[in-house]
């Protein structure tokens, strides 16, 4: 109890702190220390797959991608003093306002039944173990298909950015790191341990906690990682094999989907088989998430804009 | 004795005002985006802590799934829309050399 005190009052201390008069490189590593605060909150609400997602994506992903968006920014449109804040008192007010309607709504919520219970029951018929990801790929499958295409159209909405130039080119800015430095160091210690987590956190996903998209999360971060050591460049936009493997993943789901047609409706997985069915979808969606998320983090190409 | 479902709830609650008036009252577009992933957290927490009422009640073991799923699917798709704000960003600071937006200059 004390704990978890003790743990709200962190969370709100930095979460203020992310959003003060300090710099914005500042804001970014506290918003990333918010990140690994709440994915502890997580674990104290019994939700260890989605402190996983939030430690992974929420401060690790997010974080890396608006660090490396400060650096590119500071270039593009650095200098010059400014204000850093407008509409103060409004904000302020409109702030509160929706914090007190927040706050009286939760604790006027109805006693939730929750539906616990019945994915508990269902469970023995869906082929994995953990209940998470049986709501995930099997339940409420069209959720994480359509999610998967999310991932995808912000992709190319990232990518329809790019000047006509540079398209084709290697994704993101170029990237330098000081040979013998420490990014180049842990570059070539951390990648063998990263595919190793990665791997395992999908195959555990289907009895305890972990998942596709945790997974391909840390995946990612390795592919990320090397890119940004500048060990391995990163691909080259509009690469027919990138291009399968970004649609590798949703196209499986959705052929499992349409054959579950024959069973009995769209995305029905048939008892029997389901657990080879939602492995396979895992391993397509782990390489297309992983694939997709470090894609989106080294943003459009600009081979001019080097780091 | 308070319930911690509860007090996380209220935190969330907290963290979403905190995000908003970033959101609100921030001229750098990228901190725009940062509160705005504060405001997100937040709602996650609430949404969270709510279904972990729920699974006590129930006396199940863990919390309820269905809320966990659908906040894991969130927590990717604000990773998805962070990226693609990123990225008009930093179009519009290459196009104007501009990181604020002209709207708030006035």
């Amino acid at each position: 109890m004390l704990l978890d005190v003790i743990l709200c009052g962190m969370i709100l201390a930095v979460a203020l702190a992310a959003v003060s008069g300090l710099g914005v490189f500042r804001a970014v590593v506290f918003f990333v220390v918010h990140g690994v605060l709440v994915s502890m909150a997580w674990l104290r609400l019994d939700a260890v797959d989605v402190a996983l997602a939030e430690a992974a994506i929420g401060a690790g992903l997010t974080g890396v991608l608006l660090l490396s968006a400060v650096a590119r920014l500071e270039r593009l449109a650095g200098g010059g003093a400014w204000r850093q804040r407008v509409n103060v008192l409004p904000a302020g007010l409109a702030a509160a306002g929706v914090t007190g309607a927040l706050m009286w709504a939760f604790l006027g919520l109805p006693q939730p039944a929750g539906l616990g219970a019945e994915v508990a029951a269902a469970l023995p018929r869906a082929g994995v173990e953990n209940p998470v990801t049986a709501v995930l790929l099997n339940f409420r499958g069209w959720d994480t298909l359509l999610e998967s295409v999310v991932l995808l159209a912000a992709l190319v909405g990232v990518w329809a950015l790019t000047a006509d130039d540079d398209w084709g080119a290697r994704a993101g800015v170029a990237q330098h790191a000081a040979p013998g430095g420490v990014l180049e160091g842990f570059g070539r210690v951390l990648p063998p341990l990263g595919l190793m987590v990665g791997v395992y956190l999908v195959w555990a996903g289907a009895a305890g906690p972990g998942g596709a998209f945790q997974g391909g999360t840390v995946l990612a971060a390795v592919a990320l990682l090397l890119a940004m050591a500048g060990l391995a460049p990163a691909p080259r936009v509009g690469a027919p094999a990138l291009r399968l493997a970004l649609v590798a993943g949703p196209a499986v789901f959705l052929g499992v989907g349409v054959a579950g047609l024959a069973w009995g409706g769209f995305l029905r997985l048939p008892p029997d088989i389901a657990k080879p069915l939602i492995l396979t979808i895992e391993a397509a969606l782990t390489l297309s998430i992983a694939v997709t998320l470090a894609l989106l983090v080294l943003g459009r190409p600009e081979p001019g804009d080097g780091a | 004795m308070i319930d911690p479902a509860l007090l996380y709830g209220l935190t969330g609650a907290a963290v979403v005002g905190l995000g908003l008036y970033g959101f609100l009252s921030l001229r750098h577009l990228l901190r725009r985006v940062l509160a705005f992933n504060v405001v997100g957290s937040g709602i996650f927490l609430m949404f969270g802590a709510a279904g972990y009422r729920g699974a006590v009640a129930e006396g199940t073991a863990g919390a309820d799934p269905v809320p966990q799923a659908l906040i894991i699917t969130g927590i990717v798709v604000a990773l998805a829309a962070t990226a693609l704000a990123v990225g008009l960003i930093l179009a519009h600071a290459r196009a104007t050399g501009r990181r604020t937006l002209p709207e708030d200059d006035t």
